[in-house]
């Protein structure tokens, strides 16, 4: 990696730790050590099914507020900070600037995202140890997450790089919800016809695919995932991905910052 | 070689709620600063001072016209590394420490990493952060996060150094301190390019001065340059008490004190003046011509273009003023 690419994605990883972001993983382990000691009480032989499934959805929800609050002002708070300003007065070019922040984020999504898979596979070997090789699956399933991390924060970055911090989280936060039906969506564009079949079709293509994304549910029945799905998502997930960095990058070049 | 050069560089700005009204905030400047001279760039606020350094930083684009710096085009990395940029009011990342936030922009720069270390010490050192290095700078004061901002500003070894508002925010030891700095900069060998409406400062430091107002250029040159065209008024000293009606008719702006009189008036009158003086057998002190200072200077240029009814109520102020000053 380009080493300004480099510095500023550490700089911005660094943001997020002082500013307290990782302290999130506390609240994490109170609600999963609640949870299992709950589910540990209450639930009969389906303990393992329930750790999972609440397990890697708060994963998911941790994640998602992360990458929608810290993504939306990774360039709007250093505009109106004017930060920006003696950043971009140095060799740094603008698209250096959007990928450093990018991976910032990102980096620190997985950071987070990591020591969360730790409390996860904690709270399943306390409902029922020892794990099995089965449960490598969650694994796999916590990758699909970190892949919905990256794509979010892309589009919380695309964004970012022209509209206000409010804006950028509600059309995030939309995209998100009308990504999650998009197997949905696709599948009412198939039963609509003429004109409204081609936006639908359109619109189903452009909006990011989580709903492929989300194995949760399949994983926590002890259902393996396909090798196939894991290299077309990864390879989803890279090029929606860098298509959204390269809109944000081309809109971020024309910005006056005033 | 000219160390900046400005072309008919333009800013107007679309304002309204459909931005359709045009609101120009830059008319076409034409500009160049030697290398090696401290340039002051001279305006009110709202002048378009700070739009100007947007410009030359890439921060804003131009309407039309163009720039170079150091010979090179405004987007070109190796311009940028050689050029150091202090913006106005400055806010720095406050979760970090000085040291940190010096080092960030250093290795931002392309400071080689072995040298990195003793650089951020020195100019640590330099403006007077040494014992803050290790503080976040959400605990600095304004004139710490104003000597932070210098420090970054000049921690890479720029050729060119853009400074807006450089005395903004210190008391007046920190501004005799940036004064030295600057001076130390030029003696270096350094362009510094700085914007200021403190005029004492610019009149102290610079080698030329430009004035900007409402956007538009009303004068660049040597603040003596400046000042000499304009300045056009005679200071009469005597012995006396009393002040004759020859003077007086003269449009003399006098002042008795004790047993002198002083008595300022327009230069071409000052033949007349003496010729009073002499008739009413007046002991004559002293004729000396006032020097305009660059305050008078450029408020001769704002207002003197500020339209007919601020001249008229601007034409007493300005002249007592020269009277002052003298």
């Amino acid at each position: 990696m380009n080493s300004r690419i480099l510095h500023i994605a550490t700089n911005t990883f660094r943001e997020a730790v002082r500013d307290r972001v990782l302290y999130n993983l506390i609240a994490f382990a109170l609600l999963l050590t609640g949870a299992a000691v709950l589910v540990g009480q209450v639930s009969i032989d389906i303990e393992h099914l329930v750790v999972i499934n609440l397990g890697l959805t708060a994963v998911s929800l941790f994640g998602l507020v992360i990458a929608i609050f810290i993504g939306i002002g990774l360039v709007s708070k250093e505009i109106e900070k004017r930060t920006l300003y003696t950043v971009l007065s140095r060799p740094v070019r603008r698209w250096e600037f959007i990928a450093g922040k990018f991976f910032g984020l990102s980096g620190t999504l997985v950071v987070n995202t990591f020591f969360m898979a730790i409390g996860v596979f904690a709270a399943m070997w306390y409902v029922s140890h020892p794990l099995h090789t089965a449960d490598a699956s969650v694994l796999v399933a916590l990758y699909f997450i970190v892949l919905q991390f990256v794509i979010i924060t892309a589009l919380a970055l695309f964004f970012s790089s022209f509209s206000s911090p409010l804006l950028s989280a509600v059309f995030t936060f939309s995209l998100f919800v009308i990504g999650t039906f998009a197997e949905d969506l696709r599948g009412f564009a198939m039963l609509t016809h003429g004109i409204t079949r081609w936006l639908a079709t359109g619109a189903a293509y452009v909006v990011p695919n989580f709903s492929a994304l989300n194995v949760i549910n399949q994983v926590a029945h002890g259902e393996g995932v396909a090798r196939r799905l894991v290299v077309y998502n990864t390879a989803y997930a890279f090029v929606y991905t860098v298509t959204v960095i390269a809109g944000a990058t081309l809109i971020f070049e024309r910005r006056s910052l005033k | 070689m000219q160390a900046i050069e400005i072309v008919h560089l333009e800013k107007t700005y679309s304002v309204g709620f459909w931005r359709k009204r045009p609101k120009r905030a830059l008319h076409p400047l034409d500009l160049t600063v030697e290398e090696g001279e401290i340039f002051g760039f001279l305006g009110p606020n709202g002048a378009g001072k700070t739009t100007t350094l947007k410009l030359l930083m890439g921060l804003i684009f131009p309407t039309s016209g163009t720039a170079r710096i150091l010979g090179m085009e405004l987007d070109d990395p190796r311009m940028k590394a050689q050029i150091g940029f202090l913006p106005e009011q400055p806010y720095f990342y406050d979760y970090l420490t000085a040291r940190e936030l010096l080092r960030y922009y250093g290795q931002l720069s392309g400071v080689d990493a072995q040298k990195l270390a003793s650089k951020v010490d020195a100019v640590l050192e330099r403006v007077g952060l040494r014992d803050a290095a290790n503080l976040q700078l959400r605990k600095f004061s304004k004139g710490m996060l104003q000597r932070a901002g210098i420090a970054q500003a000049i921690l890479h070894d720029p050729k060119v150094v853009f400074l807006d508002e450089p005395m903004s925010g210190l008391d007046p030891m920190g501004r005799r301190e940036v004064r030295s700095l600057i001076e130390e900069l030029k003696g270096e060998g350094k362009t510094v390019f700085f914007s200021t409406h403190i005029l004492s400062d610019a009149e102290a430091l610079c080698d030329r001065v430009a004035i900007i107002h409402l956007g538009q250029l009303r004068g660049v040159g040597a603040v003596e340059e400046l000042t000499a065209g304009v300045s056009a008024q005679v200071e009469i000293v005597w012995g006396g008490t009393s002040v004759p009606a020859g003077i007086k008719a003269l449009d003399a702006d006098c002042h008795v004190a004790g047993d002198t009189v002083r008595a300022v008036l327009a230069e071409g009158k000052q033949d007349a003046a003496l010729e009073v003086l002499r008739r009413e057998r007046l002991r004559l002190i002293s004729v000396t011509p006032v020097r305009m200072s660059l305050e008078d200077y450029f408020m001769t240029q704002l207002e003197g273009q500020a339209g007919t009814s601020v001249q008229a109520e601007a034409g007493e102020g300005a002249r007592s003023h020269s009277v002052r000053s003298s």
